[in-house]
């Protein structure tokens, strides 16, 4: 698992020789695994997508697969499937043509053609459908078709950047759980680029968070979700809470309002300003009655609800109340006591 | 819903009314002069019905005789003898001095009027003469459109070949389409790098070489065509070169030959094939290349098999449009083409304006009409095909 399939060295691209869209990218994909690419617009993670299928050429740097520099082989000698976000079926020809083309360009053999198609439309749960031209097609069955023909000259590796995003939610998660389960499968190297963090945590080995050209962090999902390693990951993936903080010691924290706030041990020199980021489901609601933080809005949300609170000097502190949770729901207005768990406060420097 | 479509006829009836009238109506009766057949009929009425009675045997019963007389001395007065020479001269060579001589002696001529008709022109005498008058009594004829393919009738209503001296339609036709396939060909092959490379270039560039492809439509295909007689005539500048290089030993003779013609249309016409192909080109979406890299396709692949295909409903398009405008083609063939390199458009202008025989501007219209329209059917049923395929 751990084998590394691409690496990337020192890679920059800049478009127009000044601004870098991808700086110093130092990047591995290991043999076997789903790595996402996940980050806000204009991050450069079609950029990254596109210079390892040797669409874009990096502007300094290099890359490999397998142990072998690509950066001077054409696209077409590289072997790598790539899926799009508007699928690009070719619109002239059948699914099934379309499923052939690789293949033929191939020389392989009619009856192994066939037989790959057959098995191909069978994967995508599209048997029926191999004469019907792409226009015939929802847009789910044709980025269904999309992935197959990616997929079936047995590439080492498929790229595939935001093939999700032009559908609508539900079905979004419906081919979410086949890629996933093609992927289990075939054991295929995917690389995929997607601004949406709920479908990296989703489907992902691992994730690698893109900010301004550069991997903020690189880990498993639940990594970059509990311990975030700086506070755009904090702030980018998931909701969290984020207090300007003074360090009394090794662990605790002074806030704005004076309190104090235990955290697991940290190195930050005692005195210095720093940032926590509290997710909101981790903030424990006690008791109502005298306490620590007024409740100032209450959202239903069916699974749980969704108080803001006036707490540590602030009135935007958010919490997460469990709907499983035996005790009533408080209403605006109303004071409680809330409890943050050491383990549940993460401390970036601060700047 | 239905009020709103009544409405909507209702303001489109005017433009419905003006494309009927300036359009359809004018080429329909112009067309209709193909198979019309009234000259006879209007100037020699009594002629023309003693005839029609007339069983055909032999000759015709002496009051023809007296009839064609009399009306022939008439419309000489009434100044309606040419158009009558004119189209029974065009069912037989002849006729004309025929007619007039005997429109001329109409006053001079005596019962019984067998004897001296045929005394003054023997061609009264033959059963054939009368025969070609009773077929020319109208109200329709397939003359014209019988010559117009170098057929002939022969006077017991058999369809022939024309005679070997007045058969000329059919190469005719198959000279123009040959012209016109050939300039097509040219035109796409030339046009196709030329809208590739336009589609591809980045921003402002593309507008630009656009510009530069329209920028022969600011000017008259006559200015246009005149320039290249300008530029070919044997003291002109490409000669000239030609001559300054050592490639030529003599200036040679371009103008009044097949390769002048075919260079005025492949140019006046080259933009009306990039622009139909450029327009296709431009919604092609580039991914389609990268997809098709992608799969392990090379350049020539790549070219072949995603990008020729997909753009070739622009190929058909601006063919059928150069051909279109090529088989009709007057100005460009008429400035810089010899007597052996004229189309059929040529010969319809000068049926009109020199021969006045609409019949025959008609008939050769007819059959341009048709041809092109099935030309332009076929390239609709190719493209279509291909329309329809991508939704
Ligand atoms: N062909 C190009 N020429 C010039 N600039 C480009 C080009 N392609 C991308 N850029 C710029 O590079 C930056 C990164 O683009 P990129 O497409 O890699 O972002 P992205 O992370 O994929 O964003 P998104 O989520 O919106 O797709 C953007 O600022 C974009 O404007
Ligand atoms: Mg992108």
């Amino acid at each position: 698992m751990s084998e590394i399939l691409v690496s990337f060295r020192d890679v920059t691209k800049s478009y127009d020789g000044r601004v870098p869209v991808v700086a110093a990218l130092n990047l591995d994909v290991h043999r076997g695994e789903f790595l996402t690419l996940l980050g806000p617009s204009g991050s450069g993670k079609t950029t990254t997508l596109m210079m390892l299928a040797g669409f874009e050429d990096p502007s300094s740097g290099s890359i490999a697969l397998e142990g072998t520099r690509i950066d001077t082989v054409p696209p077409h000698r590289r072997g790598i499937g790539v899926v799009f976000q508007n699928y690009a079926l070719f619109p002239h020809m059948t699914v099934a043509q379309n499923l052939a083309f690789p293949l033929s360009i191939r020389r392989l053999p009619k009856a192994e053609i066939a037989a790959r198609i057959a098995r191909a439309l069978e994967m995508v749960r599209l048997p029926a459908f191999g004469d019907r031209k792409p226009s015939q097609l929802s847009g789910g069955q044709q980025q269904r078709v999309a992935l197959a023909r990616a997929l079936i000259f047995e590439p080492k590796l498929v790229l595939l950047d935001e093939p999700l995003g032009a559908l609508d939610k539900q079905l979004r998660e419906e081919l979410q759980a086949e890629i996933r389960h093609i992927h289990a499968r075939l054991g295929v190297t995917m690389v995929y680029v997607t601004h949406d963090q709920a479908e990296a945590l989703t489907l992902s080995d691992r994730i690698a968070i893109f900010h301004e050209g550069r991997i903020q962090q690189i880990d498993t999902p639940e990594a970059v979700y509990e311990r975030p390693a700086n506070p755009f990951v904090a702030g980018f993936i998931g909701e969290s809470n984020r207090l300007t903080v003074q360090v009394v010691d090794t662990t605790r924290l002074r806030l704005e309002d004076g309190s104090l706030l235990a955290t697991l041990p940290h190195a930050l020199p005692p005195g210095t300003a720093a940032l926590v980021s509290i997710r909101p489901e981790r903030v424990v609601i006690g008791a109502q009655g005298p306490g620590n933080a007024v409740v100032e809005e209450v959202v239903y949300l069916g699974d749980h609800c969704r108080l803001r609170l006036a707490h540590a000097g602030r009135a935007d502190f958010i919490a997460k109340l469990p709907r499983q949770d035996a005790m009533a729901v408080p209403t605006p207005g109303t004071r409680i006591t809330i409890g943050i768990p050491a383990d549940a406060v993460t401390v970036f420097p601060a700047g | 819903m239905r009020r709103t479509n009544w409405l909507a006829a209702l303001l489109i009836a005017p433009l419905l009314l003006l494309i009927l009238g300036s359009f359809l109506v004018p080429v329909g009766l112009t067309l209709f002069r193909a198979v019309q057949d009234r000259e006879v009929a209007q100037a020699l009425p009594e002629t023309s019905a003693i005839l029609a009675a007339w069983d055909g045997q032999g000759l015709p019963p002496e009051a023809a005789f007296a009839a064609v007389a009399r009306e022939l001395g008439a419309a000489l007065e009434a100044r309606r003898i040419g158009d009558v020479a004119q189209r029974m001269n065009f069912a037989r060579t002849g006729m004309r001095s025929t007619l007039l001589r005997t429109a001329r002696a109409a006053e001079r001529l005596r019962a019984p009027y067998a004897a001296s008709l045929v005394a003054l022109d023997a061609r009264w005498g033959q059963a054939e003469t009368w025969l070609l008058l009773r077929s020319a009594g109208g109200p329709v004829t397939s003359l014209y459109l019988l010559r117009a393919m170098d057929f002939t009738q022969t006077p017991d209503g058999g369809v022939v070949q024309a005679p070997t001296d007045e058969r000329l339609y059919r190469t005719l036709f198959l000279r123009t389409f040959g012209i016109s396939l050939l300039v097509t060909a040219i035109c796409v092959l030339l046009a196709y790098p030329v809208a590739y490379t336009i589609a591809r270039l980045r921003a402002p560039w593309s507008s630009i070489a656009l510009t530069l492809v329209l920028i022969p439509f600011w000017s008259s295909v006559l200015v246009r065509t005149t320039a290249w007689f300008v530029l070919l005539q044997r003291e002109g500048p490409v000669n000239g070169a030609l001559l300054g290089m050592g490639l030529l030993e003599a200036p040679a003779q371009v103008i009044g030959t097949r390769i002048a013609v075919v260079l005025a249309l492949v140019h006046v016409l080259l933009p009306f094939a990039i622009l139909p192909m450029h327009s296709v080109m431009t919604r092609l979406d580039a991914t389609y290349l990268r997809a098709a890299a992608s799969l392990g396709a090379n350049g020539m692949q790549r070219f072949l098999r995603v990008w020729l295909p997909l753009s070739l409903p622009g190929v058909l398009a601006g063919g059928a449009m150069v051909f279109l405008l090529a088989v009709g083609m007057y100005t460009a063939p008429a400035l810089v083409g010899g007597d052996r390199d004229q189309m059929v458009a040529w010969f319809i202008a000068n049926f009109l304006n020199r021969d006045v025989n609409w019949g025959m501007a008609a008939a050769l219209s007819a059959y341009l009409l048709a041809m092109t329209g099935a030309i332009v059917a076929l390239a609709r049923i190719l493209t279509g095909g291909m329309v329809g395929a991508r939704g």
